[in-house]
């Protein structure tokens, strides 16, 4: 008897999480997923209604402008940010003094949270007082830069201000990667005649092929989950011209009493996280198997 | 000719490791004066002029006294609230994931990995697909905001990340030990008392500090599962900035800001090296 309760002891110390995961996770997800099938509004209510609120979310403008700007932000946000930090990890990489200080202060922002930053950026941004008053004073009196308030512009500043957060950690991705790059290869392409440039392009950089993909699956990953960096820094505005699909999911499920028309924003997010998880855990699992 | 090629080739790293640093640098600074002006200054000055005289009264009234909405007491209490809320959740979560990980690494049975992949799943679902429910459960429960409840959520979705770093890091250790201590007499939990809970040290600092940076900078839940007198800081952050109750403080703001991102900056700068890895860790293989 004893004996027997000690061999089940790891299951029973997995029970709880287990249990939780079912319940908070998959179950969750399948409420949600049932959810966005009937006609809820302010309480949930189970009377099937089809396809009814995925019709009427692609039909809300709104809608349809959060996922324009999640795509722009999106890719902008990704080819930035690997860009700037691919550029930084390389330089970083070529013995430069004081490498420790500079990675602390590229890496920094990460550890904040998006909240404040998005708060330090609405002021850095601000028409009037901030970079446009900086730039003014400088001698350049017509200077404009008001794209927190222009309607097209407002989805760029909260690419900024995302950027400057996470490229750092691309950079830390990336130059993990060059570091693991066996030195005698680099020496022997230089032997050869191969200028450094040559040498990146050519043989450094497709190495880092699996560096690229998670960076990706990272910074999308970020991109579709942003909400508070959106709600601190534009609220979604100028009117609603800066809302991503989380903030449209929050407003409509909480704050519009639309649930029917939330948890359906809600499954196609989980959508889009799986149309880019999947083969990419694909992938990875096959490549641990090999 | 090539030397004078290299030093130019230096120059110009260093040019751009260096303004990029200041890049970087640059929102922080222009924080911290702007919270050590008086609004006078602000509106007559620029972004990045130093202070004319030092005015600590941004950062008093920030933490005492500005208002988050229709309570004017400022960030004070909220910091409390973040405090009271992340310190049992950071500590209940990790104890879980070590003891997840020490069985998914060590003990494994029958569906053991589908269990960790299923786990490993819960990583990356977008947290608005569970946000509804989750509230049902919470009022169900008698949970809606409370600090016990938003302590609840921050567990139950934390442990997919506390389990993985566990579980990564005792799956290097040889299965070969457990069953050398299994012969010798010793059971489950004093083959985790004695054996590897002694080499864990790294692992704990790593889980600790991203439990510690993810659930003090959470946003989301704290905004859908809490009310008033238990929102934390980065709730109350962005109700101090969105309260336009007579003019806009940008110093007092600032300050406010400030004030919430010290605690995961220090812990960042006393262990960024845990951050890191955690970073990775969490990022790369989660």
């Amino acid at each position: 008897m004893f004996k027997y309760l000690e061999n089940q002891l790891p299951k029973l110390v997995m029970a709880p999480t287990a249990i939780a995961m079912f319940v908070c996770m998959y179950g969750f997800i399948a409420w949600t997923v049932g959810l966005s099938f009937t006609k809820s509004r302010m309480m949930p209510q189970w009377d099937f209604v089809g396809l009814m609120q995925y019709e009427k979310l692609f039909a809300n403008p709104r809608w349809m402008v959060a996922l324009d700007n999640l795509w722009i932000f999106t890719f902008l946000f990704i080819v930035i940010s690997l860009f700037l930090g691919l550029m930084l990890a390389i330089f970083l990489d070529r013995n430069v003094r004081a490498e420790g200080a500079l990675r602390t202060i590229y890496l920094y922002p990460m550890a904040i949270s998006f909240v404040v930053t998005g708060t330090a950026w609405k002021w850095i941004l601000n028409p009037g007082l901030g970079i446009e008053k900086l730039v003014r004073d400088l001698g350049f009196t017509d200077f404009e830069f008001r794209w927190l308030v222009d309607q097209d512009m407002a989805i760029y500043t909260i690419v900024i201000a995302a950027v400057w957060q996470s490229s750092g950690f691309v950079m830390a991705m990336f130059l993990a990667g060059l570091r693991g790059i066996d030195d005698n290869l680099i020496k022997a392409a230089q032997i050869d005649g191969a200028s450094t440039t040559r040498t990146y392009w050519h043989i450094i950089l497709p190495m880092m092929k699996p560096v690229f993909f998670g960076a990706i699956v990272v910074l999308s990953h970020i991109a579709i989950k942003s909400f508070d960096l959106v709600q601190a820094l534009t609220g979604g505005g100028p009117g609603y011209a800066s809302d991503l699909p989380a903030n449209f999911m929050y407003t409509f499920a909480f704050n519009r009493a639309q649930m029917g028309v939330g948890a359906a924003s809600a499954v196609i997010m989980l959508c889009g996280v799986l149309a880019i998880l999947v083969p990419y855990l694909y992938s990875e699992l096959r490549s641990d198997k090999q | 000719m090539s030397s004078m090629n290299l030093r130019l080739g230096r120059t110009l790293i260093y040019t751009l490791l260096i303004g990029f640093a200041l890049i970087y640098l640059a929102p922080l600074y222009v924080m911290l004066v702007t919270s050590l002006k008086d609004i006078e200054e602000i509106r007559s000055g620029n972004l990045i002029a130093l202070p004319e005289n030092i005015n600590f009264s941004a950062w008093v009234k920030a933490w005492n006294s500005a208002c988050t909405g229709s309570e004017c007491e400022g960030l004070a209490p909220y910091f409390w609230n973040s405090v009271r809320i992340v310190i049992p959740a950071v500590l209940i979560s990790t104890i879980i994931g070590a003891c997840n990980g020490y069985v998914l690494a060590q003990w494994q049975f029958k569906g053991s990995n589908m269990l960790f992949g299923a786990l490993l799943f819960g990583c990356f679902i977008p947290f608005q697909v569970i946000l509804l429910p989750m509230a049902k459960l919470l009022a169900w429960l008698g949970l809606a905001n409370t600090v016990v409840g938003l302590v609840g959520v921050h567990v139950v979705y934390g442990i997919t990340f506390t389990t993985l770093f566990f579980r990564n890091y005792y799956v290097a250790i040889p299965n070969e030990l457990v069953r050398a201590a299994r012969l010798d007499g010793a059971g489950f939990f004093a083959i985790f008392w004695r054996i590897f809970l002694p080499m864990s040290t790294p692992i704990f600092v790593v889980t600790v500090i991203w439990q510690f940076t993810q659930i003090w900078n959470d946003f989301l839940f704290g905004v859908v599962y809490s009310g008033p007198g238990t929102q934390p800081i980065t709730v109350a952050l962005n109700n101090l900035v969105n309260t336009s109750v007579g003019g806009k403080e940008y110093n007092v703001d600032m300050a406010a800001a400030i004030i919430a991102a010290l605690p995961t900056l220090l812990v960042y700068l006393v262990a960024g090296k845990y951050f890191v890895r955690g970073l990775t860790a969490g990022a790369v293989k989660g």
